[in-house]
C-alpha cells in the first residue's frame, strides 16, 4: 500500500489532509482493512469542539464498533454525509471520498507530532 | 492455539484467523458480507472442525444420553439426528448439543468446540448406566456446505441418495472417496445445506475436492464473522453469548426441545419448577433503529433496564439491525418498544418476530 505523501497521519490509524486552518479526517487504509466492512458511522456534530485524543465519531463494522479520535483539537465544521447508506466507500476508498470530517485546527503546534507517510508506513 | 487439519488452507487462501475459543480459526476469506451473500444466494464451506464428537455405546448407549439431555432423544429412528440441550442439576444449560442416532448401540453427539472438555467431563461424571463414552473430537474433521445449491454439489461427490435425507436425518458413506463419512442435513446458517463429519487424517482430500466440485456452483469460503451474521438472522443460539450454565432452556428459547413429559433427566426438576412459578426472563428477536447492539448493551423501557443484549448484528440480508436479549418475560411479546443503551445513546427497537430471516426456496 502507498499512503498519501501529502498526508499527516497518527499511530491509531487516521489521516489528515491539512488545507490551510481545515484538516479533513479519515481512516487509514490499513484500518479500514482491519475492520472489514463498514456498516454505519455516527459523525460528531457540526460545529462540536473537541479536544485532541477524544472520541470523535464510532464507526460499526458487522463484526464491532471502533473509535475514531480527534487527531488533533479543533470545531468540527462538516461532516461526510454522503456516506449515509453508503458505507462500504471508507473500504474502497478510506483515502479520498470515505473521509470522515473535517476540522477547523485550534492548535496549531500539535500539527509537529503528527507522522509523515514514510513513518505511518512503517507501522501500518 | 488449537488449529484444525484445514488451517493451512485457510493460510493458504489469505484467511484472516482469529483465536476462537482457543482456536486459530478464520473469521473472513473476503470479507464478512461477501461470504454471508454467497451462502444466501450460492452456497459456502466451513470448516467446522473444532466442534467435538463425543460417542457413546453400549446397550444403554441412549438412556445414558436421555438422562443427559432435555429433547426426548428415546424416540429417534436410526438415522436421525436431534438438537438438544444440556442441563445441570439447577437446569442450566450445560451446552447445546445434536444427538446423532447412528446405530442400535452407538450414538454420536455433537458438541460445541468452546465445551469440549467441560461437556465430556460433565457426561462421564453423570453415567450412572456405565455405558462407554469416548470423546473422539480429535479423529474428526468436519465440513458444512450450506445454502441452495449444498446437494447439488455434495451429490456429485457421493453415491449415496442425498435427496431422501430430510431435515435433521443422516447417512453415512463415502465422499469424494472418503470412507466413513457421516452426512447429515443440519446446519446453522438458515439454509438447505449438510454437514460431514471425516476421518482427520482426509482433511486434505475432501478440502480439495469440494473446492473443485464447487466452482460451478460459486462456491465461497465462509468465515466465523459470516456464521455468526447467518446464525443470527435466525435467532440460532451461540452459547456463551446467549446461553449458558445460569440460563435455563425455558429462558433461553428452548422450551421445544425440552420435553417435561418424557420423564427423568438431570435439571428435570428446577425446570418444572420455572415452568409452575413463571419464567422470569426471555430470549427474544429484537430490531434496533439507527445503531447496531452489542452484547452487555442494556435494554430499557421507560429509563429503567430490563435486560441486557447477548448478540447484535447489522444483518446483511435484511439491511436492519438484529439483537438478540434476555427481557422480563411480561415485556417478551413481539411489539413491544423498549430501548437498548448503545455507547450512551438510546436506540428506539422492537421485539420482533423470530427468525428473522426466512429462505425463499
Amino acid at each position: 500500500m502507498i499512503y498519501p505523501t501529502h498526508f499527516k497521519y497518527t499511530d491509531q490509524h487516521e489521516w489528515l489532509h491539512i488545507e490551510g486552518d481545515v484538516a479533513t479526517v479519515g481512516i487509514t487504509h490499513h484500518a479500514q482493512d482491519q475492520l472489514g466492512d463498514i456498516v454505519h458511522v455516527e459523525f460528531p456534530a457540526v460545529g462540536k469542539s473537541l479536544a485532541k485524543g477524544k472520541s470523535a465519531c464510532e464507526i460499526e463494522s458487522v463484526k464491532s464498533v471502533s473509535d475514531v479520535y480527534a487527531p488533533i483539537s479543533g470545531t468540527v465544521t462538516a461532516v461526510n454525509t454522503t456516506l449515509e447508506g453508503k458505507e462500504a466507500v471508507i473500504n474502497a476508498d478510506p483515502h479520498g471520498g470515505g473521509w470522515l470530517f473535517k476540522l477547523k485546527i485550534s492548535n496549531p503546534a500539535e500539527l509537529a507530532e503528527l507522522m509523515d507517510s514514510v513513518a505511518y508506513t512503517a507501522i501500518a | 492455539m488449537r488449529r484444525t487439519p484445514f488451517y493451512p488452507f485457510h493460510k493458504e487462501a489469505g484467511a484472516r484467523l482469529i483465536d476462537f475459543g482457543g482456536w486459530e480459526m478464520p473469521v473472513q476469506y473476503t470479507g464478512i458480507l461477501d461470504e454471508h451473500a454467497a451462502c444466501r444466494e450460492r452456497v459456502g464451506l466451513f470448516d467446522v472442525s473444532h466442534m467435538g464428537e463425543v460417542w457413546f455405546r453400549g446397550p444403554k448407549a441412549m438412556d445414558a444420553v436421555s438422562h443427559l439431555v432435555t429433547n426426548d432423544v428415546k424416540k429417534l429412528a436410526l438415522g436421525q439426528a436431534m438438537y438438544t440441550a444440556m442441563c445441570n442439576e439447577r437446569g442450566g444449560i450445560v451446552d447445546d448439543l445434536i444427538v446423532y442416532n447412528v446405530a442400535p448401540e452407538e450414538v454420536l453427539i455433537c458438541v460445541n468446540a468452546a465445551n469440549r472438555e467441560k461437556d465430556y467431563d460433565w457426561m462421564v461424571t453423570h453415567n450412572p448406566l456405565g455405558v462407554d463414552i469416548v470423546n473422539e473430537s480429535d479423529f474428526y474433521a468436519q465440513l458444512a456446505i450450506q445454502g441452495r445449491h449444498a446437494e447439488a454439489l455434495l451429490q456429485s461427490l457421493t453415491d449415496v441418495p442425498l435427496a431422501p435425507i430430510k431435515n435433521y436425518w443422516f447417512a453415512t458413506g463415502t465422499v469424494a472417496g472418503v470412507e466413513h463419512c457421516i452426512i447429515a442435513r443440519t446446519g446453522y446458517t438458515g439454509e438447505d445445506g449438510f454437514e460431514v463429519f471425516l476421518p482427520a487424517g482426509a482433511a486434505d482430500i475432501l478440502w480439495a475436492a469440494v473446492q473443485k466440485a464447487g466452482l460451478p456452483y460459486g462456491l465461497a469460503n465462509i468465515g466465523l464473522g459470516a456464521r455468526d451474521t447467518l446464525r443470527l438472522e435466525m435467532k440460532y443460539c451461540l452459547y456463551g453469548n446467549d446461553i449458558n450454565d445460569d440460563t435455563t432452556p425455558l429462558e433461553g428459547g428452548l422450551a421445544w426441545v425440552t420435553k417435561l413429559e418424557k420423564g427423568e433427566f438431570i435439571g428435570r426438576d428446577p425446570i418444572v419448577a420455572q415452568k409452575a412459578s413463571g419464567v422470569p426472563k426471555r430470549l427474544v428477536g429484537l430490531v434496533v433503529e439507527g445503531r447496531i447492539a452489542r452484547p452487555h448493551s442494556p435494554i430499557l423501557q421507560n429509563g429503567v433496564v430490563i435486560g441486557e443484549v447477548t448478540s447484535g448484528t447489522r444483518s446483511p440480508s435484511l439491511g436492519l439491525n438484529l439483537a438478540i436479549g434476555y427481557v422480563p418475560a411480561a415485556m417478551s411479546a413481539v411489539g413491544t418498544s423498549v430501548e437498548i443503551d448503545i455507547r450512551g445513546t438510546m436506540a428506539p427497537a422492537k421485539v420482533a418476530k423470530t427468525p428473522f430471516y426466512t429462505r425463499p426456496y
